[in-house]
């Protein structure tokens, strides 16, 4: 057994962080819904917390180069099953997102991210130039555009969304031209307005609208967010207290232990308590990052940066939400919803960040 | 083992391990990127919870703070068994709770409960420009029926309209068929020119109030003093936990003078009938029974917001509203006759051996004034039994106008008794004074023939007439009358210096009215109970308050009669008013009625009561029935 795959190399640092951002999401989904029919939400959390610790291992013990190598299986069986949950998956809140049943059922777009990760990361590194083409880029582009396009006709937005920031890191790592970065934003800027009108749905259309003025709607999406930023600014200093914040306890808040979970943190343990916990994902983001600096390989890097990326734009997208500097998109917080799916695939991603580590030294 | 890091064949396997940190530089660029991210997101938590967290916890106290009313219950009002006569019954009102109120939610509110949208705003706007206090809700429907309810109960959740409050109140229940409507009165919402008047000047915006007789006279006894919950809700509009909780004081129950009994017997002789009945018992001045027909519905609009029922009772031309006991002020017509003879007697114009011719009238003044009918010569006793005008023209015009006034204000007629009723009527008792003041001219000896007969400008109220009678009945003292059975305003009894025989003469020839041959009051004759009286038939030519009503189409004659029993130390004096009744004949028996009623009952008291306990089952029988009378031997 070679030293580098000792416990001793193991991330430590990255798993303690894990553990208590996972704690704090714990309980604040136990305050948040100890009086209603969720009651059960904070163990069942705690146990997918567990499920994704094992997730984590499985992660860890895999060579990550074999996990690349299996990337174009991973990627057909990612595409199947996104169309086959059209086919037999469950509506929920208007949208097909799940397979499996009522009692037990599995977000396959949470999935869908890591393979994305690790398809960008076998793809990147496998390029042989030291620029992006732009045949490479539109490749890519596709490859990573057709699951996102599944996913958001699902329909759901926010996590196709996710898809972009582990391409853009890729390709920016990657380097590439600095006019096809010009054509990119140009053709941002044309396709935004115009995918504003074509491809968002009614709800996503008012969703923006409410994002930019969110007192012309306040009892639609607009409501959530007033809401949520009425229980940031009541948390103040200190926080009203496990339990004691009238927004959550008296569910105005909406889903306080998912998407809206931050906000009810902020108004339960205030200013000092967001500074910590935010603290706690900075230094989580860094020490992925410093895996990334320290991989071995473009591949490990490529990965741990996907993977950083990821967070860091599910971090960005909901908890400016929560204050109100994002619009609504319904993504979780990755660690602290609640959700199963999502933080089973949020570990299964530490645990290639850790994979990378572990395997860092080349002979 | 390191055959699993290193690929030995480079050209075939790309994925060779090379050098990441070529990518250092750009890596840095994403950590200050996140460094970037992290204060982007600080500084909003910084802007929310730090620079002005107060305006964010005022509103998420707004949110999940509500006021609810807890409102007091008005006492009971009972009669003086203490038989409940008003009670409240239990019901839901929806309220607009104004902290968290939105006017563009008033429309949808209102289609959803069928109000009427203007009206649900001016309402709103109402209780806004008032000034009530900032968290006191608006209550906009009462009595909410199950559908009602479930539509509130569906729509009062923090995303639609968390301002709809239900609160259980306590509603005033009021007799059926108008049973003792006008002594009673109702209650109803404060109104905007109440809430000016200083009367009023305590109450809030949207409190219930009596609004006329005894629910208004003793309305601070009645009225408790409202509370206050301030709860904590969730989104769902459901309560979570009490913040504050101000109990309500219930009001005080009150016992009234009125007999139920006697009032129901009253109530159904003027069934189908437009007049009043007073009953008093003239040693205390407690009423027994005061009816006015026709009568109202006080469960109509006892609400907060008047139903078209109250615009209708408003244009009845009968007036349903007006309590005629105390204040249809209508000329005695005859039953005026006993104060002209006491006034007679006490002054001396005439004495035992005065007699009149009484031809079928009598000249005075070169006018003829003609009597009912032709009764030869009679003295005061034959006067009151037969009513015969001549002679009272002759007392009265021996008397003179100033000297009828006297002894008809020493009765207590032209000025109000003091009832714990608003709006009692004074009368009217004319004089040379009264002339001058009002029409700046003399009184003509003339005037005052028709007033001795009690007709002229003189007006009663039923309740006078009982009152003047009875107190007259028992020995000149006029007890204030009243209908709370512990009233402590009560004014001291006015004592009359006047001679007992004088008035026994009186009273003697009251009883012969109704228990002598040719007596104009024979139906109201009582076997075994010395029932006296005296008739009235009253021209509506002085009827000025009716006027113009769908009396000026009939111009029927009034029927009065007033009634006491037994002859010494009377117990009971009715007094009924029958508004077109032609006869005074014709009210007589309303005034047997209650009286028999009330003798009835206290015959069935003095009864010992069977001891129901001691009775085999199966020989249960009810006690035989015992004549009224044989339980009165000379109370």
């Amino acid at each position: 057994m070679p030293a580098h795959r000792s416990l001793r190399d193991f991330d430590w640092l990255m798993l303690v962080l894990v553990t208590a951002i996972c704690a704090l999401g714990v309980l604040q989904i136990y305050s948040a819904t100890r009086d209603t029919h969720f009651a059960e939400a904070w163990w069942k959390q705690a146990i997918w917390i567990l499920a994704g610790f094992v997730a984590l291992w499985v992660g860890t013990l895999i060579d990550y180069h074999t996990l690349l190598g299996q990337v174009g299986v991973f990627y057909t069986l990612s595409i199947a099953t996104l169309i086959a949950t059209f086919a037999i998956g469950m509506t929920a809140f208007g949208s097909r997102r799940w397979i499996g049943t009522a009692s037990y059922h599995l977000q396959v777009s949470e999935f869908v991210k890591l393979v994305v990760v690790l398809l960008v990361a076998r793809y990147l590194s496998e390029l042989k130039g030291d620029q992006l083409e732009l045949r490479d880029l539109l490749k890519l582009g596709g490859l990573v555009g057709l699951p996102m396009v599944l996913v958001m006709i699902q329909p759901d937005l926010g996590t196709a969304l996710t898809f972009v920031p582990i391409l853009a890191i890729g390709v920016f790592l990657a380097g590439f031209r600095l006019q096809y970065a010009l054509a990119l934003l140009a053709i941002i800027s044309v396709a935004a307005p115009i995918s504003y009108w074509l491809v968002l749905k009614d709800y996503q259309r008012q969703r923006v609208v409410s994002f930019l003025d969110p007192s012309q709607d306040p009892k639609g999406s607009g409501y959530q967010v007033i809401q949520s930023k009425i229980a940031v600014g009541a948390g103040a200093l200190w926080g009203r207290g496990v339990t004691k914040g009238t927004q959550t306890q008296g569910r105005f808040l909406p889903v306080p232990q998912k998407d809206f979970i931050f906000s009810a943190f902020a108004e339960e343990h205030g200013f000092v308590g967001v500074v910590v916990a935010l603290g706690l994902y900075f230094l989580l983001l860094m020490q992925i990052v410093q895996n990334a600096q320290t991989a071995s390989d473009k591949a490990g890097m490529y990965l741990c940066m996907g993977v950083a990326a990821l967070l860091l734009f599910h971090v960005l997208v909901n908890v400016g939400m929560v204050v109100g500097r994002m619009p609504v998109t319904g993504i979780p917080l990755p660690l602290m919803s609640s959700g199963g799916s999502n933080i089973v695939a949020m570990f299964l991603m530490l645990g290639l960040v850790n994979n990378v580590r572990l395997r860092r030294f080349v002979n | 083992m390191k055959i699993h890091f290193v690929r030995k064949d480079s050209s075939v396997n790309p994925l060779l391990p090379d050098d990441p940190k070529l990518a250092s530089g750009k890596i840095a660029v994403f950590q200050y990127s996140t460094i970037a991210v992290f204060l982007f997101l600080i500084t909003g938590f910084w802007d929310l919870q730090i620079r002005n967290p107060e305006v964010y916890q005022e509103r998420a106290l707004e949110n999940s703070v509500k006021s609810i009313p807890v409102l007091a219950p008005r006492g009971k009002i009972l009669d003086r068994d203490g038989r409940v006569i008003v009670d409240n019954h239990s019901s839901f009102s929806l309220y607009l709770s104004r902290e968290n109120l939105k006017m563009e939610h008033l429309r949808p509110i209102a289609e959803g409960l069928n109000l009427d949208y203007d009206s649900l705003v001016s309402r709103v706007r109402q209780f806004q420009s008032r000034g009530a206090p900032q968290y006191q809700p608006i209550p906009i429907k009462e009595e909410l029926t199950p559908a009602e309810l479930a539509f509130v109960d569906s729509h009062k959740d923090a995303n639609t309209f968390p301002e709809l409050e239900v609160v259980r109140v306590q509603h005033r229940l009021y007799p059926r068929d108008g049973l003792a409507a006008h002594v009673i009165g109702y209650v109803g919402e404060i109104s905007e020119s109440e809430l000016d008047s200083p009367e009023f000047a305590r109450f809030h915006q949207g409190d219930i109030i009596g609004k006329d007789g005894i629910e208004r006279e003793y309305n601070d006894q009645l009225m408790g003093v409202d509370g206050e919950k301030r709860v904590e809700v969730d989104s769902f509009g459901n309560e979570r936990q009490v913040l504050a909780d101000k109990e309500a004081i219930p009001g005080k129950d009150l016992q009234l003078t009125i007999d139920l009994d006697l009032q129901a017997v009253a109530e159904l002789t003027m069934e189908n009938r437009r007049g009043a009945v007073v009953a008093l018992d003239p040693r205390t001045g407690e009423v027994l029974a005061m009816v006015s027909r026709p009568a109202f519905d006080p469960n109509l609009f006892a609400g907060r917001i008047r139903s078209k029922d109250w615009k209708v009772l408003l244009d009845n031309p009968d007036h349903p509203l007006l309590n005629r006991a105390i204040q249809a002020q209508q000329a005695p017509g005859s039953t005026f006759k006993p104060i002209m003879a006491l006034a007679g007697l006490e002054t001396g114009v005439i004495d035992d051996n005065f007699r009149v011719n009484c031809p079928g009238g009598a000249t005075f003044y070169g006018r003829f004034f003609k009597c009912w009918g032709k009764h030869g010569t009679v003295d005061l006793h034959e006067g009151l039994v037969h009513s015969c005008d001549t002679f009272f023209y002759t007392v009265g015009n021996k008397l003179g106008i100033d000297r009828i006034a006297q002894y008809a204000e020493m009765v207590g007629y032209g000025r109000k008794t003091g009832i714990d009723l608003p709006h009692e009527a004074e009368g009217l008792v004319p004089s040379s004074r009264w002339k001058i003041r009002n029409f700046r001219e003399r009184w003509y000896p003339s005037e005052t023939i028709s007033v001795a007969i009690g007709q002229g400008a003189t007006t009663v109220t039923p309740l006078q007439m009982a009152a003047a009678i009875g107190g007259m009945a028992v020995g000149g003292m006029w007890f204030q009358p009243h209908l709370v059975k512990d009233a402590v305003h009560l004014m001291p009894a006015r004592r009359a210096n006047v001679n007992l025989e004088n008035i026994q003469k009186v009273v003697d020839g009251m009883y012969g009215v109704v228990n002598e041959p040719g007596g104009t009051g024979v139906r109201a004759r009582l076997p075994g109970l010395e029932v006296c009286g005296k008739t009235g038939t009253a021209q509506l030519a002085s009827n000025s308050l009716l006027k113009g009503t769908s009396y000026g189409e009939t111009h029927k004659d009034n029927a009065w009669f007033v009634g006491f029993a037994p002859r010494e130390n009377p117990e009971i004096v009715v007094a009924a008013l029958f508004e077109n009744g032609e006869h005074g004949q014709l009210a007589a028996p309303i005034v047997r009625d209650v009286i028999k009623a009330y003798f009835d009952k206290k015959a069935r008291l003095a009864q010992p009561q069977p001891q129901i306990a001691h009775v085999p089952t199966g020989l249960l029988q009810p006690p035989p029935p015992v004549p009224a009378t044989t339980a009165l031997v000379n109370p």
